[in-house]
């Protein structure tokens, strides 16, 4: 039964045309939830949530910080399967998918990295160490990088998304061997010294509004994916019937 | 199997006749790798600290230079579109072009490590650990390069694009390449790393040409 209806939804979200009519009813409800779930947790972590016993209110970059890391993350992952179905199956919304989804999550890695350098100064009293999460961060930024770049500088658009949605399943291969490698680099020379956050030993009043501001940016990275793949595809289908009209008429 | 002999036979006598495209890379190496004593310091102590990094960088950007026209002369006379449209399955010609750009390219990088390792300051007991991680790590980056090169065949500003695309899927394997030298440099056992390293040679050669191989159908637009 939800397989049945999990294949009818892939099918006809697969069709731009209904990705559209589907999205546009999406977005009013769920941009607003998204907005109010992060802006609860932000509030939550940075403003009620108690100051750590050790690291005193340094701690609270957190808040943005995991967020944007795990963001950045998954952003990849979804980028890869985007990825594998565009060049597989050819499907368009994989490929609107790969263009879509590829700049917040450039955006996202790029703040993991400077919130988690500037938290770096005050609890390790350094703004860079090449850690193996570190350094992961680092390259995942270089393979988002990379996509962007390809599919920018290809011009035919279905054979940029399918160049980039090679590159992208790489990189998801890449990237876990690079997280690996980096690991087990350090600990043939020098174990690791440092250890991000016990996330066992979070205390409830902190984990909450954590949970709550990681919901809240994978929302608003949904709702972000959805606008760019709509004006994507507004793009794309642009001499077909249905994107005429709605120039026409405006959208509803 | 004989059109994959074929296919080698055509890439090696290719590339032999034009000797630049094999030359260039081996120089380059060497000149990169000659810049550093005279820009860091040309101390022994400093140079055999820093020799497995430099090597290996100098190795990789040498590899990566040479293969940015990897596609390009098959694309500009047709022949591309010839093996991508011929009735053997486009990974065979693709592994042998691979094989046989190695094998003028890369080999030489190999062969001449030791003098240059010598160079560096690296004690001689590690030469051979030197080779040996080269010989497996090379293969690997030439493979890798590769798709990058298969999915900028088409565009005139390849180049430093190749390199954004390219560099950070080199990354693991520079990681192990030259952690194996500087394992052998501390005295520490090397058999692992190496064969970590011939773990990632072994999934870049058989997921690789095939990863290449769609690259060029993508490129070409079909």
């Amino acid at each position: 039964m939800v397989w049945q209806t999990l294949k009818r939804w892939y099918h006809m979200l697969g069709s731009p045309r209904y990705f559209h009519t589907f999205s546009s009813r999406v977005l009013p409800w769920l941009t607003p939830i998204a907005l109010l779930t992060l802006v609860t947790g932000l509030v939550w972590g940075l403003a009620f949530a108690p100051s750590d016993y050790q690291q005193g209110n340094s701690y609270r970059i957190i808040f943005i910080h995991v967020p944007a890391s795990s963001g950045a993350l998954m952003g990849y992952m979804a980028l890869g399967v985007s990825g594998l179905v565009a060049v597989v199956w050819r499907m368009k919304m994989a490929e609107v998918m790969l263009k879509a989804i590829a700049p917040f999550g450039a955006a996202l890695a790029a703040i993991s990295l400077i919130t988690g350098s500037l938290w770096g100064k005050p609890t390790w009293g350094t703004y860079w160490q090449w850690d193996a999460r570190m350094t992961s961060m680092l390259i995942l930024l270089f393979m988002y990088v990379g996509v962007i770049a390809l599919q920018n500088v290809i011009r035919e658009p279905r054979q940029a998304a399918r160049a980039a949605g090679l590159l992208a399943i790489v990189g998801v291969i890449n990237v876990v061997i690079v997280k690996y490698s980096v690991e087990w680099v350090q600990t043939l020379h020098q174990g690791s010294t440092l250890k991000l956050f016990g996330e066992s030993t979070i205390n409830p009043a902190m984990k909450y509004p954590l949970l709550i501001s990681m919901l809240g940016m994978w929302l608003l990275y949904a709702v972000n994916v959805l606008i760019r793949a709509r004006s994507e595809v507004e793009w794309r289908e642009r001499r077909s019937k249905w994107v005429q009209t709605l120039i026409r008429e405006g959208d509803k | 199997m004989t059109a994959f002999r074929a296919a080698l036979s055509r890439e090696l006598l290719v590339l032999w006749r034009s000797p630049a495209e094999i030359i260039n890379p081996l120089f380059f190496f060497v000149m990169v790798i000659s810049l550093f004593p005279l820009a860091i310091s040309p101390k022994p102590e400093t140079l055999a600290l820093i020799a497995p990094g430099v090597l290996w960088v100098a190795a990789l950007l040498a590899v990566m230079l040479s293969l940015d026209g990897l596609f390009r002369r098959d694309q500009e006379s047709g022949v591309l579109e010839q093996l991508l449209t011929s009735p053997v399955m486009t990974v065979v010609p693709v592994t042998a072009k691979l094989l046989a750009h190695w094998l003028l390219t890369g080999l030489p990088l190999v062969l001449v490590s030791p003098v240059l390792a010598h160079m560096l300051q690296l004690p001689d007991r590690v030469l051979g650990v030197v080779m040996l991680s080269l010989l497996l790590g090379t293969p690997a980056l030439t493979v890798i390069g590769a798709i990058g090169s298969a999915l900028t065949v088409g565009l005139n500003r390849g180049g430093i694009l190749l390199a954004v695309l390219v560099l950070p899927l080199y990354i693991p394997v520079l990681i192990f390449g030259a952690g194996v030298i500087r394992t052998a440099v501390e005295g520490g056992p090397v058999s692992g790393v190496l064969a970590i390293l011939g773990a990632l040679l072994a999934l870049t050669a058989s997921l690789g040409p095939l990863a290449v191989a769609a690259g060029l159908k993508i490129s070409s637009g079909n």
